[in-house]
C-alpha cells in the first residue's frame, strides 16, 4: 500500500481536496461547491477521494487550509492547519520553482504573493471590498443570463471591450446595467467586466507591489480566459495558469502536512459516516458576549473557539460542565 | 450644597490607572469613576450614536462616555489633537447632550495646557488644593506615565519568550494595581524599582536573533488593544519581539520637542509634515528598517487621513529597504478572522525569510 498525504482547502465558494504521494505528485483530487456547509463539502470530497484511490493509498498526514481551516482542522484531526497565503505559496512553488509573483483570485478574497528565490517576501490581501472576486463575476454572469463557465470564452470574442467602473462592486453593477441598457453588446460588456476585475485587482491588492515575471495566476477566477487576457494586456507579461490552478492551496497544505510527518496514525476515510455538529452560543460571562462555536463529534464536544478571554475558554475551564 | 461630582474619562490602553490616580488626588472630596472596560457593547453603543464615517476611536470614546454616564458619572473629560481628534470633544458633548444626559464637560487641549490653566480648571470643578498641590499631582501623573511606558516596553519585547505562560500578564496586572495606589514620588520610585527587578527576574528564553516587528501608525488603535484585536498578544504568541514607539510618553513629552527633527530624520522620504502621527509613522518605519527589523505593521482606523498620507511613502520604504509591511485598517465592522489570517501569514513569511538568511 502506498503512502499518501491529504490536503483540504475549504474556501467560501468551493472545497478542494488532493491526495499527494511522497514526491508531491497529485494522486487524486476533487472539487465541490461549499454551499455554506463546509463539513458536508469536506465529507463529499473525502468520500470521492477514497473512491478514486480505491483504498490503495494510506493517508499518513492531513493538512487543512482555507477560510474554514479551523473547523475542518478540528473535524479531520489535521496535523497542520495553515493560512491560505502560506499554503498557496508552498503549493505553487512545488510546481513552478521559478515563480516571482502569484496572483490569486478566489471566491471572496484575492491576494498577491511576491516571491524571491523561493521565499515569500511580501504579500497583500484585499481588505474591505469584494469587488473583482469570483463571487462578483458569478453574480454578474447570472444577471446577464449566461453560465459563468462560458464567461471567458465569450469575453475572448469581443473586439471592443466596454469600459466598466470597477472601483466597487455596487458601482460596477450599476454601471454594467447602464451600459447594457444603452446598447452595448453582451460580449463587450463581459470582456469589460474581465478587464475591470484585472484593473481593480492590480490597483487594489497589487498597489505598490513589485510585480515581476514569471507570474502565475490561480484561484477559481484563473479558469476565466477573459481575465487571463486582461492581465496579459495590462502587465505585458505572459501569465502562467496551471491546469490544477484551483488546487494549489490544497496541494500546498498537503506538502506541509507531509513535511510535518504526521502522528504515524493513519487517517480513516470512515470519517464521512461520523456526525459533526456545530452549535453557536453567546458566552454571557461579560458584556462582550463573545459568540462561541462549540464543535461536537457524535454529540461529544471536541473543540470550541471564538472566545476573547479566558472566561469563555470552555475547553479548559470548569465552564465546560455547563455546556 | 453642591452635589458630589463623579469624574470620568475615555479608556486608552492601561492609562486609566494613571488618570484615575491623578483625579482622585486632585478632587479628594469628589469621586472618580473608571468607565467599564471596553467590550463589544461599548463599541455598539458608540457606533449607534456616532456619524457612520467617523474614525473608530471616536466611537470607542463615545461608548465609554455613555457607559460612564450610565454608571453615574457627571463630569466627563476629553482631550483633542491634530486631526479629526481635535473635533471629538465638541461633537461628543453635543451628541451626549442631545441624548438627554446631564453632565459637565472638560476639554483639555495640549496647546493651551499649563500650570495656571490646569489649576483654574481644577478650581472650577472643586479642588481644595492650591496651585502647587494640583501641579504636584499632575507632575506625579506624568512621571507615572513614564514609568509605566518603560515597564510596558520591556513587557512587549519579552512577553513572547516567557518560560512560564502567563507570568508576564500576572505580574503586569499586579504592577498596575500597585501603580494605582501610589501617593507620592517616593512610593512611585519604590514601586517602579520593585517591579523592574521582578520583571527582569522573570525567566525568558529569548534567542539572540529573534524575529523583531515594529508597530507604527495611528495612536489610538496602537495603544488600545481592544481596538486592534490584541495584535501585540497575537504577535507575542508567535515568539516575536515587538517594538512600539507611540506611547503617551512620546506624544506628550518627546514629540513636541522632536517635531522638527522627526521631519528631518524622515530625510528624502518627506518634505512636508503629514499631520498628526503620519510623519512619525514614516520616520519610525525608516528607523526600524535601518535597524534591521524583520517587518513592520502599520495600523490605522479606517479613513484616517494622516496615516493614509503616510502609506505611499511606507510602500517606498518597503521597496527600498526590502522590508515587508503589513497594513491594517480597523473599523467597527472589521472581521476578526480576516485580521488573524493576515497576521498568521505575515508571521509565517517573516520566519521563512529569516530561515533563508541565517
Amino acid at each position: 500500500m502506498k503512502s499518501g498525504y491529504l490536503g483540504l482547502d475549504t474556501g467560501s465558494i468551493s472545497t478542494k481536496g488532493v491526495i499527494i504521494d511522497g514526491d508531491n505528485k497529485i494522486v487524486a483530487s476533487e472539487y465541490v461547491w461549499t454551499e455554506g456547509n463546509p463539513c458536508g463539502a469536506v465529507k463529499q470530497v473525502i468520500r470521492s477521494l477514497c473512491e478514486r484511490t480505491c483504498g490503495e493509498v494510506e493517508v499518513r498526514a492531513v493538512g487543512a487550509t482555507g477560510s474554514a481551516r479551523r473547523l475542518i482542522g478540528a473535524m479531520v484531526g489535521a496535523d497542520v492547519v495553515k493560512n491560505e497565503i502560506t499554503a498557496h505559496a508552498i503549493g505553487t512553488l512545488s510546481v513552478y520553482p521559478e515563480v516571482r509573483t502569484i496572483f490569486e483570485i478566489g471566491g471572496q478574497d484575492s491576494k498577491i504573493i511576491i516571491i524571491e528565490n523561493g521565499i515569500v517576501v511580501d504579500y497583500a490581501m484585499n481588505t474591505l471590498c469584494a469587488a473583482g472576486t469570483g463571487s462578483f463575476l458569478s453574480s454578474q454572469a447570472r444577471r446577464l443570463g449566461i453560465d459563468v463557465k462560458d464567461f471567458g470564452k465569450i469575453a475572448l470574442t469581443s473586439k471592443n471591450p466596454t469600459k466598466i467602473a470597477a472601483r466597487c462592486t455596487v458601482f460596477a453593477e450599476s454601471d454594467l446595467v447602464h451600459k447594457a441598457q444603452i446598447g452595448h453588446k453582451k460580449e463587450d460588456i463581459i470582456a469589460g467586466l474581465c478587464m475591470a476585475v484585472a484593473i481593480n485587482y492590480l490597483n487594489n491588492v497589487g498597489k505598490g507591489k513589485n510585480i515581476r515575471a514569471p507570474i502565475v495566476f490561480q484561484g477559481g477566477v484563473s479558469k476565466n480566459e477573459g481575465v487571463i487576457r486582461a492581465f496579459e494586456e495590462i502587465t505585458q507579461e505572459r501569465i502562467l495558469v496551471d491546469p490544477n490552478s484551483h488546487l494549489m492551496g490544497a496541494l500546498g497544505v498537503a506538502i506541509l502536512a507531509r513535511n510535518q510527518g504526521g502522528g504515524g496514525q493513519k487517517f480513516g476515510f470512515d470519517i464521512c459516516e461520523v456526525e459533526f455538529e456545530t452549535v453557536g452560543r453567546e458566552c454571557g460571562r461579560c458584556p462582550n458576549n463573545c459568540e462561541i462555536i462549540c464543535f461536537y463529534r457524535d454529540g461529544i464536544l471536541i473543540d470550541a473557539w471564538g472566545n476573547r478571554c479566558a472566561n469563555g475558554d470552555i475547553m479548559t475551564t470548569a465552564a465546560k460542565r455547563n455546556i | 450644597m453642591v452635589e458630589t461630582r463623579v469624574f470620568s474619562f475615555p479608556h486608552i490602553g492601561n492609562y486609566c490607572v494613571v488618570i484615575e490616580n491623578m483625579l482622585r488626588h486632585i478632587f479628594k472630596n469628589h469621586k472618580v469613576l473608571v468607565p467599564p472596560a471596553i467590550t463589544k457593547r461599548t463599541l455598539e453603543l458608540g457606533s449607534k450614536y456616532s456619524p457612520d464615517f467617523v474614525c473608530v476611536p471616536f466611537k470607542y470614546n463615545l461608548g465609554n462616555f455613555i457607559e460612564a454616564l450610565e454608571a453615574g458619572a457627571n463630569v466627563l473629560i476629553q482631550s483633542g489633537g491634530g486631526c479629526r481628534y481635535g473635533y471629538y470633544a465638541e461633537i461628543q458633548e453635543q451628541i451626549l447632550r442631545d441624548l438627554g444626559y446631564k453632565f459637565d464637560f472638560i476639554r483639555l487641549f495640549a496647546k493651551d495646557m499649563n500650570a495656571r490653566t490646569l489649576y483654574r480648571t481644577a478650581r472650577r470643578f472643586g479642588t481644595r488644593l492650591g496651585i502647587f498641590g494640583v501641579t504636584y499631582y499632575v507632575l506625579l501623573a506624568t512621571e507615572m506615565v513614564r514609568k509605566m511606558d518603560l515597564i510596558e516596553a520591556y513587557i512587549r519585547e519579552n512577553v513572547g519568550f516567557e518560560v512560564v505562560p502567563g507570568s508576564f500578564e500576572r505580574l503586569h496586572k499586579s504592577f498596575l494595581k500597585s501603580l494605582g495606589g501610589v501617593d507620592n514620588f517616593r512610593q512611585l520610585n519604590a514601586v517602579f524599582r520593585d517591579y523592574r527587578r521582578k520583571f527582569k527576574s522573570l525567566k525568558v528564553d529569548k534567542p539572540q536573533n529573534c524575529l523583531k516587528v515594529g508597530l507604527v501608525g495611528e495612536l489610538y488603535t496602537l495603544m488600545e488593544p481592544f481596538s486592534n484585536y490584541y495584535i501585540e498578544k497575537e504577535l507575542a504568541k508567535n515568539k516575536i519581539q515587538i517594538s512600539r514607539f507611540i506611547t503617551v510618553t512620546f506624544l506628550l513629552f518627546q514629540k513636541p520637542k522632536l517635531r522638527p527633527k522627526i521631519l528631518l530624520a524622515a530625510g528624502r522620504y518627506l518634505k512636508y509634515d503629514l499631520g498628526a502621527d503620519g510623519t512619525d509613522s514614516v520616520e519610525r518605519s525608516r528607523a526600524l528598517a535601518e535597524r534591521g527589523y524583520d517587518g513592520i505593521i502599520h495600523i490605522k482606523p479606517f479613513g484616517c487621513i494622516p496615516e493614509i498620507n503616510a502609506m505611499p511613502v511606507l510602500q517606498k520604504i518597503s521597496r527600498d529597504f526590502r522590508i515587508p509591511i503589513l497594513y491594517f485598517s480597523f473599523d467597527s465592522q472589521t472581521s476578526e478572522v480576516g485580521v488573524k489570517t493576515r497576521l498568521e501569514a505575515f508571521c509565517d513569511m517573516l520566519l521563512m525569510r529569516k530561515e533563508v538568511r541565517t
